[in-house]
């Protein structure tokens, strides 16, 4: 094997005459294969293309907002489209690119191949939950084009603003759609989560306990069960804030709101009650689409640096304290909107705690590195990166997390830098590690790797470059969500790094278009990859590239080892498949 | 696409406990744990509404007809022994008497539901409406019909399934499951009731 160390793995292999075993039911018609289909890898497809398509307008809404803080003189939008923008740009890329993208994109792609099944445990379920979120993406984008625009409340949607309907311009109808897009999102993103959920714990190969599984798998399942544990209290509150704005109700309006020249008639409501409820999802929403990110780094550097990933069985055990700190520790997004001292100090040594298993994963990561024979390929690039990010932004969280340093950094750009490294280059860079990993299996080629690297770079270096400077700004003590902070005397400090922020905004924005030509010149005239290109050991490289459906052949897949066997010790090969004898 | 509506084979092992359990059950307890999160948003709101409230809250008594109440309550977790019944009998192959306590079951919930028209009409007509009532706080007639409602359509929604179930479902393979997983359904709309009862007519 040691000779093959290095590009061997890269060079073309010919399929050959692999037995592609389609099923005798396997859908015939176009809109049976492609459109309505229930193979759960189509399905993960349309998911990672709709992502695709909303990450356009998401980035869009990037540039312009950048573009109007670099040059606010210009003032090429006005002080209201900029709150829709910022709203906007937040709603789609949380919900309607990253979670699309990673968590249902690749969540349906990935567990069946990954656990030996040949679907998800609900095939139709698991196409209504696509066909849910569709309508949702276009009433998102249809808020654009409605009168007062799209809605302006934040991606957080707080009251009064959310509310009450004649509160900014985008809280009219805008608004309205936005409530409307969410509660399509929830009712597919739920539906999903229970899929994987059963899906993973009753549907896996012969032999596939459940510490045989791979981190990625242990990561989707932890991030379904958060979802739908933490998705449903928001609903309840989306369903309150529809009362207050259509029936009257003042579940979030407290008395005596003065609009114009006229005391509003609600009273009784309280708008910290929306703000609870919200974070109650907000925050394990975080986990839910980080923790996947973080466990398909580890497959790649399993695979890539040959050899098992350290700490296999703690990272579990880690992840699971994660997702149980992660629903108890919302408040700490509130700590400036009033609360009890002693309730802010519960709050910050429970969001601190979570620093430790965190740690845990990261140093596991790093573990993963030691002693391999690593293989720089373009998904290892990218997982490395992942490691780095994760370091990064996880130190800003510490002063987040804390209250007596938060009440400073609160809703200044420190949050935004923050934030957008965890949230968005973490994940984003999980996702593209995915794209190159598990091509092979999606279109039967490799993506290029050299554009790949290229694509690699242009990501990280502007991104980072991005939300760092943006660390410094916060501590200038720069506002978020200011249209133009030329305005006000105390935020001009940090306004320097306004536009080399923008110049690498840009790049990073452009560089994702390196992405998209590789994706879609791949995906038709990349080299044909065989059944295993980077001699991965677990389930998904038992099959074709692509997959087929029905994903294994006539005999049934089983599982007879870890996912992990690299470099075995009591064996002559360099690593041991999980399904072989 | 009939053919996909039916989960995919399953590749049984028994190294966990979770492949013993049926994925009809496992989903409808997934599914009940979500819908457990959602009452409880509710139910919190209406906590934070009640703790954070600067005015007295309303009195129960004079608001409600207790006695009424406890009438309905009680119906409502009668329901629950007839279904359990439902269960057994269907598990034991006797379909026909399974049949029996579904309807009967179900003939319960629309008492349910009649009861609690009549309550809701009563309410109403005192002056009661979805922003404001005559005894003070708006957020106390807000939160009862937001959450009464809620629970109504989800006993709607119960009696509905139950009859589809005694009409179609009875007849098929699994039919015992089937009874088993809409029992499960039934149960829990009658634990949340206990809440909901309890924080509106208890305390």
């Amino acid at each position: 094997m040691v000779e093959r160390a290095g590009t061997g793995v890269l060079t073309a292999e010919r399929a050959g005459p692999t037995a592609r075993v389609e099923e005798h039911h396997a859908p015939r018609s176009f809109l049976g294969r492609y459109v309505f289909s229930t193979d759960h890898k189509v399905i993960g497809l349309q998911y990672l293309l709709t992502a695709m398509l909303m990450a356009l307008v998401g980035g869009a809404l990037a540039v312009m907002i950048r573009y109007q803080l670099a040059w606010p003189e210009k003032t090429v939008v006005t002080p209201e489209t900029y709150l829709a923008l910022v709203t906007m740009h937040g709603t789609i890329m949380v919900f309607f690119v990253v979670s699309l993208a990673l968590v249902s994109g690749f969540g349906n792609f990935l567990i069946p191949l990954h656990i030996g099944a040949r679907d998800m445990a609900y095939p139709f379920l698991n196409m209504l939950s696509f066909w849910t979120v569709v309508p949702g993406c276009l009433l998102m984008l249809a808020a654009f084009f409605v009168e007062g625009g799209a809605a302006a409340a934040g991606w957080t949607a707080y009251p009064p603003l959310s509310a009450l309907k004649e509160a900014v311009p985008g809280s009219g109808l805008g608004q309205t759609l936005w409530l409307l897009a969410m509660a399509l999102f929830i009712a597919s993103f739920t539906m999903g989560g229970l899929n994987y959920i059963t899906t993973i714990l009753n549907c896996r190969a012969k032999g596939m306990t459940l510490m045989r599984m791979p981190l990625t798998v242990w990561m989707f399942f932890v991030s379904a069960v958060l979802g739908v544990l933490a998705f449903p209290p928001l609903t309840a509150a989306a369903l309150m804030l529809l009362g207050d704005r259509h029936l009257g109700t003042s579940f979030f309006l407290p008395g005596g709101l003065v609009f114009g020249e006229e005391v509003l008639a609600h009273e009784g409501g309280t708008p910290l009650l929306f703000q609870h409820l919200f974070w109650f999802l907000g925050h394990p929403e975080v986990y839910v689409i980080v923790l996947p990110a973080i466990g398909i780094a580890f497959d790649v550097i399993a695979t890539h640096a040959r050899r098992p990933p350290f700490g296999y069985r703690i990272s579990v055990y880690a992840t699971l304290l994660i997702a149980f700190l992660s629903m108890i520790v919302w408040g700490h997004h509130m700590y400036v909107s009033g609360m009890n001292p002693l309730v802010g100090e519960y709050f910050s040594i429970a969001t601190v705690s979570i620093t430790a298993p965190f740690s845990v994963l990261g140093i596991n990561l790093i573990g993963s590195l030691w002693r391999g024979q690593i293989r720089f390929t373009t998904p290892m690039y990218f997982a490395l990166g992942i490691i780095s990010v994760i370091g990064t932004g996880g130190l800003g969280g510490l002063y987040l997390g804390t209250s007596t340093t938060d009440v400073y950094f609160h809703d200044s750009y420190f949050v935004v830098g923050h934030f957008h490294l965890m949230i968005g280059v973490v994940t984003l860079m999980g996702t593209f590690a995915g794209c190159y990993q598990w091509f092979p299996k999606m279109f039967g080629r490799l993506m290029n790797e050299r554009l790949g690297k290229l694509h690699f770079w242009l990501t990280f270096v502007p991104m980072m470059a991005v939300f760092v400077l943006m660390h410094y700004q916060g501590l200038s003590g720069m506002l978020r969500r200011y249209y133009d902070h030329s305005l006000f005397e105390f935020q001009t400090a940090g306004r320097a790094l306004n536009k080399p922020i923008t110049y690498f905004a840009l790049l990073a924005v452009g560089g994702q278009l390196v992405f998209l030509v590789n994706f879609f010149w791949s995906a038709r005239r990349g080299v044909r990859a065989s059944e295993n290109p980077w001699e991965g050991a677990s389930m998904e490289w038992n099959t074709a590239s692509p997959a087929p459906h029905g994903n294994f052949g006539p005999e049934d897949p089983v599982a007879r080892r870890g996912p992990y066997e690299y470099a075995p010790q009591d064996s002559h090969q360099e690593y041991l498949p999980q399904w072989t004898a | 696409m009939s053919t996909s509506l039916a989960p995919a084979p399953a590749l049984s092992t028994h190294e966990s406990p979770f492949y013993s359990v049926e994925w009809r059950k496992l989903m409808m307890w997934l599914f009940l744990v979500t819908d457990a999160l959602l009452f409880a948003g509710f139910l919190g709101g209406y906590a934070f509404c009640r703790l954070a409230s600067d005015r007295p809250w309303p009195d129960r008594a004079q608001v409600f007809d207790l006695n009424f109440i406890t009438v309905m309550t009680f119906a409502l977790i009668t329901s629950s022994t007839t279904m359990a019944s439902a269960v057994l009998a269907a598990r034991n192959g006797r379909l026909r008497t399974a049949r029996s306590f579904l309807l009967v079951t179900a003939l319960i919930g629309l008492a349910f539901l009649g009861m609690q028209a009549y309550e809701w009409t009563h309410f109403i007509q005192a002056g009661a409406r979805l922003d404001s009532n005559p005894w003070g706080v708006p957020g106390f007639s807000s939160y009862f019909f937001l959450i009464t409602g809620f629970h109504g359509t989800h006993v709607l929604i119960g009696v509905l399934v139950l009859l589809l179930t005694a009409a179609r479902s009875l007849a098929r393979p699994n039919a015992d499951e089937m009874v088993e997983v809409v029992g499960l359904y039934w149960h829990f709309v009658d634990l949340v009731w206990v809440f909901v009862f309890g924080c509106f007519y208890l305390v």
